[in-house]
């Protein structure tokens, strides 16, 4: 096989701490080991068994990714009881980044979005909006450098109770079939065109709100990373692996360059990602509630 | 692995493992429980705090505005009462003035009608002293000088007896004049 190239070992790297998309168990058991060889290729005996052999408890709970959730999570937490110790009337400077921060979504988003009564979203938008971007920025910083929400699992369960939330809400508010009335026939459409209109109203907003909730933000991270992964691994490769050919190395270094600038173009989208995220919850909810639709 | 292989028909679009799927949820539902019951508290409590203050500052700015606002009114309300007692007092003066005065006329009025008074009288009595001593000089003389143009001396008691009562009579008739 010869000599690997730097950044195809960090593609593929199946411990913890490094950027593989692979999710790799952090105490991996003797049968993952067995199963995942660095080198080499399973015979088919050994295939079979893998693949029908139940999976070890610890290798699919405490891989890598999960652990980086929770260190998030746990990041999350620390932040919000350090910045919100003992607030006082004339904030200190680290409360003040509490309260910022507290701020912008307290009152950019749930107030401006929701209105009356939006205190009680406050602590969803604010906890899911946190959470979000510490994972996300894991996706440009060093020890991770994983973005925790391109794997999809996690995003699909932010999407779904973000489902819950807003129909129960309607529900609350309007009761099941008024509710369900409300969200698919809009006011003032005549008869025959509320045919074509119904269907997609039902379509668009109980089907379809989750998904690209999902998506958009899954697909964002899962495309910018692997856009950083293919900059530098390409780009470490042609500058390194490739000999005799200084086109290429010299193409190579300037890729790898590049690579900083669609960092900092992670960084916006890190940050993007979380606020569309926490916003449109915010819009769904008051859509849940408004009046009118 | 390929990332866009994935497991399924769906490529990377189902989760390699579920777990994933419920520890974001046990992870949201705790950083949700931790926000809603210790930091929003916390934060919303410093707001209320915060407002209290402010709204407190302003009512006592209030307060205090309207407490001048009194002791102007009270002030003024001095002043003019001083500007009054003070015309009062000008006035009483003026008044009092006008009492000596008057008083003090009145006094010298009869004070002059007095001393006006007396020197009459004493006028009157010199003037009667006078023609009592001119009535016995004219007397005197009268007969000095009849004694002379008749030749002797008329100066026994009956002629003066009759100068005398000449006399009298010339100033009886001096008097009826």
């Amino acid at each position: 096989m010869g000599i690997r190239p730097l950044g195809l070992t960090l593609f593929e790297a199946p411990t913890f701490g490094v950027s593989g998309f692979d999710s790799s168990p952090v105490f991996p058991s003797q049968q993952w080991l067995d199963c995942h060889p660095h080198t080499g290729e399973l015979t088919a005996e050994v295939k079979r068994i893998c693949e029908t052999a139940p999976p070890v408890w610890s290798d699919i709970w405490v891989t890598n990714h999960i652990l980086q959730a929770i260190i998030g999570a746990t990041l999350v937490i620390v932040f919000w009881l350090f910045v919100s110790h003992k607030p006082k009337v004339v904030p200190t400077k680290r409360q003040w980044v509490g309260e910022w921060l507290y701020n912008m979504i307290r009152n950019g988003v749930a107030r401006d979005m929701i209105g009356d009564g939006y205190q009680k979203f406050v602590p969803w938008l604010v906890a899911m909006f946190t959470f979000i971007i510490v994972n996300n920025l894991f996706g440009s910083f060093f020890i991770f450098m994983f973005p925790t929400f391109s794997k999809v699992g996690f995003v699909w369960g932010f999407a779904i109770i973000t489902w819950i939330l807003y129909n129960a809400v309607g529900i609350k508010k309007w009761g099941v079939l008024q509710y369900f009335k409300r969200m698919t026939v809009p006011e003032g459409v005549p008869g025959p065109i509320l045919l074509m209109v119904a269907p997609l109203e039902l379509i668009s907003n109980f089907f379809m709100r989750p998904i690209t909730l999902a998506l958009r933000l899954f697909a964002n991270l899962f495309a910018g990373h692997l856009l950083v992964m293919i900059f530098v691994v390409g780009g470490t490769y042609l500058l390194t692996e490739v000999k005799n050919n200084l086109f290429y190395n010299v193409a190579g270094g300037v890729t790898v360059l590049f690579s900083f600038a669609i960092f900092a173009l992670e960084l916006l989208v890190a940050y993007l990602q979380a606020y569309i995220f926490v916003v449109l919850t915010a819009q769904y909810v008051a859509s849940a509630q408004a009046e009118t639709h | 692995m390929n990332p866009l292989e994935g497991q399924g028909p769906l490529g990377p679009l189902l989760p390699s493992h579920w777990s994933e799927f419920i520890v974001g949820l046990v992870l949201f539902a705790i950083i949700y429980m931790v926000v809603w019951k210790v930091v929003m508290p916390r934060f919303e409590t410093m707001y209320t705090d915060r407002a209290d203050e402010i709204r407190g500052g302003i009512e006592r700015a209030e307060q205090a505005q309207d407490e001048a606002a009194k002791a102007l009114a009270v002030y003024k309300e001095k002043l003019a009462n001083a500007d009054d007692e003070a015309a009062k007092i000008r006035d009483a003066a003026k008044a009092t003035g006008a009492q000596i005065e008057a008083e003090s006329r009145a006094k010298a009025e009869e004070e002059a009608s007095r001393i006006v008074n007396s020197a009459r009288v004493q006028v009157e009595a010199e003037k009667n002293l006078a023609m009592e001593d001119l009535r016995k000089d004219v007397g005197s003389m009268a007969t000095t000088l009849a004694g002379k143009i008749l030749g002797e001396n008329l100066d026994d008691s009956s002629v003066k007896k009759t100068v005398d009562s000449f006399i009298s009579s010339l100033g009886k008739e001096t008097a009826k004049k």
